[in-house]
C-alpha cells in the first residue's frame, strides 16, 4: 500500500452553504434523541408490541451497513483478486464505509431498550452462541475497528508519523484479511437474522435457509453499486476528472452477481410454490415486482458494452441497485412483516428525522474529510 | 509461507470448511423430563378474567385504562401490563365482541405458552431468556437483558413485550409464577391463574399428564359426562358436569412449533382463537442449523481466513499488481 502518491488533500471551503444545512439536521437528530435517552423509546417512535424493529434498525442498520459496504468489496477486488487498477477507489471507499458502519452501530445502540447492559454481549458467561444477533452485534463491531485501521494511513499520512504507517503497513495484510472475512460473516447474518421468524416474515421474502445466501449477493452488488455512486458524485460535485474507465470493469461483475442472484432467488420461489404471491395484485406483491423491477434495470443497462462505457448510464444502473438491494431488505424486515394481532408500524416524524440527521452526518463528514485528509485521488493520477 | 506450504495450508482449510458444511440438521430440543405446564380448555372458560387479575397481583402489574377512568380493566391484548388476557372470537371473524346468536364463539386464553423449544432463547444475545433444564420453564432476567427485542421478533405467539412508555423499560412475560420474588412453582404451588379458576377451565400440571388429560378430553362428544378437576391435573377438588361441545381432535401445543408446555383444546378450531398455524419443526431449530452449518466450530470462518491472509499477504507486499 504504497500510496503516498496515490491522494491529495482537497483544498476548498469547508463551511460550504450544504454544509451548514446538513449541520442543522444534524442538531435536530441530536435533541431527538435526548428526548429518547429521557423519555424512553415510545416517547419518539412508533414501535409497538407487534413492531419490535423500526426504521432505526431496518434502516439505519440493516440497509445502512448495506450501503457501507463499498470498503469491503474493494478491498476484495484489489487485495484479495488483485486488482491494483482499482486502488485509487479505495479509500474514498473506506471513509464512506467507516461513516456508514460506526452509524448503524450507533443505531443499534440507542435503539436498545436497556442499552446500559449492552456488556453482556462480550461476557464468556453470559453470551448466547446460538444467537444471529450475537453474531452480528460482534462482528459489526469489529469490523468497525478494522475499519479505522484501514483508514488510519490517510491520517498518518497527514500528519506525517512514518514509524506508525510502517508498523501498520507491515500488518496491513492481516487488517485486511480479516476486514475482507467479517462482512461476509455479518452481511450473510443479516439475512439470517430473520430465520427464526418463520411466518412472521412473508413467503415471498422468508427463504428460510437461502437467507444469508441472499443477504450477502446482494450486500456485494450494492457494495459496487455504491463505489460507482461515490464516485460519480465526486466527478460531479467537485468537478473532478470521471473515473469511468475504472466504473465499468465494476459494472461487469454486477452483471454476474445479478443473474446469479435472480435465477436463485426466482427458482427459490418457485420451488416454495411460492411465486404466485408476487402477482396478487396487494402491497406485498406490487412491492415485491417493484423489488425485481430495481434489480432487472442495472442487469439491462450493464448487459451493454455501450451503456457500461457511459457514465451517465453507470450511475443511473447504480442507483437502481442501491434502491433493489434497500428495498429488499424494507421488505423482508418490514414491509413483508406481519406479526398478526393488527399490529401496524408506520415510523414517526420524529424517527425519520433522527435517521436523516445520521445521513447527514455522513454526508457533512465526507465532505469535510476530504478537504482535510489525503482522501480523494490525485486528479491527474485518475 | 512457500507457495506449497500455502497449497497445503488452503487444502486443509477447504477441506475444514466443507467437513463444516455437513454437521446435521439440528433436531427439535426434546420435551425436559420434569415438564410443568398448563392446560386451557376453551370448552369450560365462562369468560370471567379471574386469571387475568391474579396474574396482574402477582405481577403487580396496573390495570389498562381506555378513558383513564374506568373500574374495571379495559385490556384488549397482551401487553407489558398484561402478561395473560382472555379473549372471544367468533369462529370466523377472530377477535370480536362475542355475536351469541351465532353460537359460535369461543374464549380463549393466552399467554407465554414456554414452548419445548423457544424461539426467545435460540436467539436473545446475551441468554437473559432462560429455559430450565428440568421444570422447562422460560425465564427472564432484566438485569442481563439488552433490550434488543429480538425475542419479540423470534416469538411465534408475539409473547415478550418491551415497556416502550418508560424511560429505562424491561421486557415483560408470563414466567409460569417461578420468577425471583414469586417461586411459586418451585415453592410447590401452582400458577396463580390455574389457582383462581373457577371452572377448571385452565390447569396446572406436569405437561405428561396434562397432555393424556387433553388426549382423553379430545375422545369426548357433546352432552357426556365427565368429571374435570379444578386448579390441577392431580386435584382433589373435581366436579362432574356434561360435555359442551365436541371436541376438537387437534391438541394445540402437541406438535406446535416443536411442541409448547401450555397447551389448549376447544369445541371450535383452535386456529380461529388467535393462535399460529405452526410447522412441527421449531424455528428456532431452523435458525440453529444454518447458524451452526456455518459458523459450527468456527472453521469455515478459519479456514477462509487463512485464505484471504495468504493472497493479502502476497498482494500487499511486492507491487506486482497484475492491471
Ligand atoms: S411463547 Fe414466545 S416467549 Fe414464550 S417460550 Fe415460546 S417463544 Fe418464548
Ligand atoms: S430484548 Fe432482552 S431478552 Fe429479548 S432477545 Fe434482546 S436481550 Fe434477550
Ligand atoms: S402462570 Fe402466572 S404469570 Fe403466567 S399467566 Fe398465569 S398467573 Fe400470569
Amino acid at each position: 500500500m504504497s500510496s503516498h502518491h496515490e491522494h491529495q488533500v482537497l483544498n476548498r471551503k469547508i463551511f460550504t452553504l450544504p454544509f451548514i444545512f446538513l449541520a442543522a439536521l444534524v442538531l435536530i437528530a441530536f435533541y431527538i434523541l435526548a428526548e429518547r435517552m429521557i423519555f424512553g423509546l415510545g416517547a419518539v417512535t412508533n414501535l409497538n408490541d407487534g413492531y419490535p424493529w423500526g426504521i432505526w434498525i431496518v434502516y439505519d442498520v440493516v440497509i445502512g451497513t448495506g450501503f457501507a459496504t463499498g470498503g469491503w468489496v474493494l478491498a476484495m477486488v484489489v487485495y484479495i483478486a488483485n486488482k491494483g487498477k482499482y486502488h485509487p477507489l479505495v479509500r474514498p471507499a473506506l471513509l464512506a464505509s467507516l461513516f456508514g458502519y460506526s452509524l448503524g452501530a450507533f443505531s443499534a445502540f440507542i435503539d436498545m431498550g436497556r442499552y446500559w447492559n449492552v456488556y453482556n454481549m462480550v461476557l464468556p458467561g453470559q453470551i448466547n452462541i446460538n444467537s444471529v444477533m450475537l453474531e452480528v452485534g460482534l462482528c459489526v463491531t469489529a469490523y468497525t475497528m478494522i475499519l479505522v485501521l484501514e483508514f488510519a494511513p490517510a491520517v498518518l499520512e497527514r500528519f506525517k508519523i512514518p514509524r506508525l504507517s510502517q508498523l501498520l503497513d507491515k500488518w496491513l495484510f492481516v487488517i485486511i484479511g480479516i476486514g475482507v472475512l467479517l462482512p461476509t460473516m455479518h452481511q450473510s447474518s443479516i439475512g439470517s437474522l430473520l430465520i427464526s421468524a418463520g411466518h412472521k416474515v412473508d413467503p415471498l421474502w422468508q427463504s428460510l435457509s437461502l437467507q444469508p445466501f441472499f443477504a450477502l449477493i446482494t450486500a456485494i452488488a450494492m457494495g459496487f453499486s455504491i463505489v460507482i455512486f461515490e464516485a460519480s458524485m465526486v466527478t460531479v460535485g467537485f468537478k473532478r476528472p470521471s473515473e469511468t474507465h475504472l466504473l465499468k470493469g465494476l459494472g461487469r461483475l454486477i452483471i454476474y452477481l445479478l443473474g446469479v442472484y435472480l435465477l436463485v432467488r426466482f427458482g427459490d420461489l418457485v420451488l416454495r410454490g411460492e411465486l404466485g404471491r408476487a402477482f396478487a395484485g396487494d402491497l406485498r406483491g406490487n412491492m415485491f415486482l417493484l423489488e425485481t423491477l430495481l434489480f432487472v434495470i442495472p442487469l439491462v443497462i450493464l448487459l451493454s458494452p455501450g451503456r457500461r462505457s457511459s457514465g451517465a448510464q453507470l450511475l443511473i444502473a447504480a442507483v437502481s441497485l442501491l434502491l433493489a438491494g434497500a428495498l429488499y431488505r424494507a421488505n423482508a424486515f418490514m414491509i413483508g412483516w406481519h406479526p398478526g394481532g393488527g399490529y401496524i408500524y408506520f415510523p414517526s416524524a420524529k424517527e425519520v428525522l433522527l435517521s436523516l440527521g445520521f445521513v447527514a452526518i455522513e454526508i457533512a463528514g465526507y465532505l469535510a474529510i476530504v478537504k482535510f485528509l489525503p482522501v480523494l485521488p490525485k486528479a491527474d493520477h485518475a | 509461507m512457500k507457495r506449497r506450504d500455502f497449497l497445503k495450508a488452503a487444502g486443509t482449510g477447504a477441506l475444514v470448511a466443507s467437513s463444516a458444511t455437513t454437521v446435521s440438521a439440528r433436531e427439535n430440543l426434546p420435551v425436559p423430563e420434569d415438564a410443568v405446564g398448563m392446560l386451557y380448555d376453551a370448552t369450560l372458560c365462562i369468560g370471567c378474567r379471574a386469571c387475568v387479575v391474579k396474574c396482574k397481583e402477582i405481577n403487580g402489574a396496573p390495570p389498562e385504562t381506555v378513558e383513564g377512568e374506568e373500574h374495571w380493566d379495559m385490556a384488549q391484548e397482551l401487553s407489558a401490563d398484561t402478561l395473560t388476557i382472555i379473549q372471544a372470537f367468533n369462529a370466523d371473524t377472530g377477535p370480536d365482541i362475542p355475536n351469541l346468536a351465532d353460537g359460535t364463539f369461543s374464549f380463549s386464553k393466552r399467554q407465554c405458552m414456554h414452548c419445548v423449544d423457544p424461539g426467545c432463547v435460540t436467539v436473545c444475545p446475551v441468554s437473559a431468556m432462560q429455559k430450565h433444564p428440568t421444570t422447562g420453564i422460560v425465564s427472564h432476567d432484566p438485569d442481563v437483558c439488552i433490550g434488543c427485542r429480538y425475542c419479540v421478533l423470534a416469538c411465534p405467539y408475539n409473547v415478550p413485550k418491551y415497556e416502550y412508555d418508560e424511560t429505562f423499560g424491561q421486557i415483560q412475560k408470563c414466567q409460569l409464577c417461578n420468577q425471583p420474588g414469586v417461586e411459586r412453582i418451585d415453592n410447590g404451588q401452582i400458577t396463580g391463574c390455574t389457582e383462581v379458576c373457577p371452572t377448571g377451565a385452565n390447569i396446572f400440571g406436569p405437561r405428561k399428564e396434562l397432555l393424556a388429560e387433553a388426549k382423553r378430553r379430545a375422545e369426548l362428544k357433546e352432552g357426556d359426562t365427565y368429571t374435570y378437576p379444578l386448579q390441577s391435573i392431580d386435584s382433589t377438588y373435581r366436579y362432574e358436569t356434561q360435555v359442551k361441545a365436541d371436541y376438537q381432535q387437534h391438541i394445540f401445543g402437541e406438535k406446535e412449533g416443536g411442541g409448547t408446555q401450555v397447551l389448549v383444546v376447544a369445541g371450535t378450531p383452535i386456529t380461529n382463537l388467535g393462535l399460529p398455524e405452526l410447522p412441527e419443526r421449531s424455528y428456532a431449530a431452523n435458525s440453529e442449523t444454518v447458524q451452526h452449518t456455518i459458523y459450527g466450530g468456527m472453521l469455515a470462518p478459519a479456514g477462509l481466513l487463512a485464505g484471504l491472509l495468504y493472497l493479502a499477504r502476497r498482494n500487499t507486499k511486492g507491487d506486482d499488481k497484475d492491471e
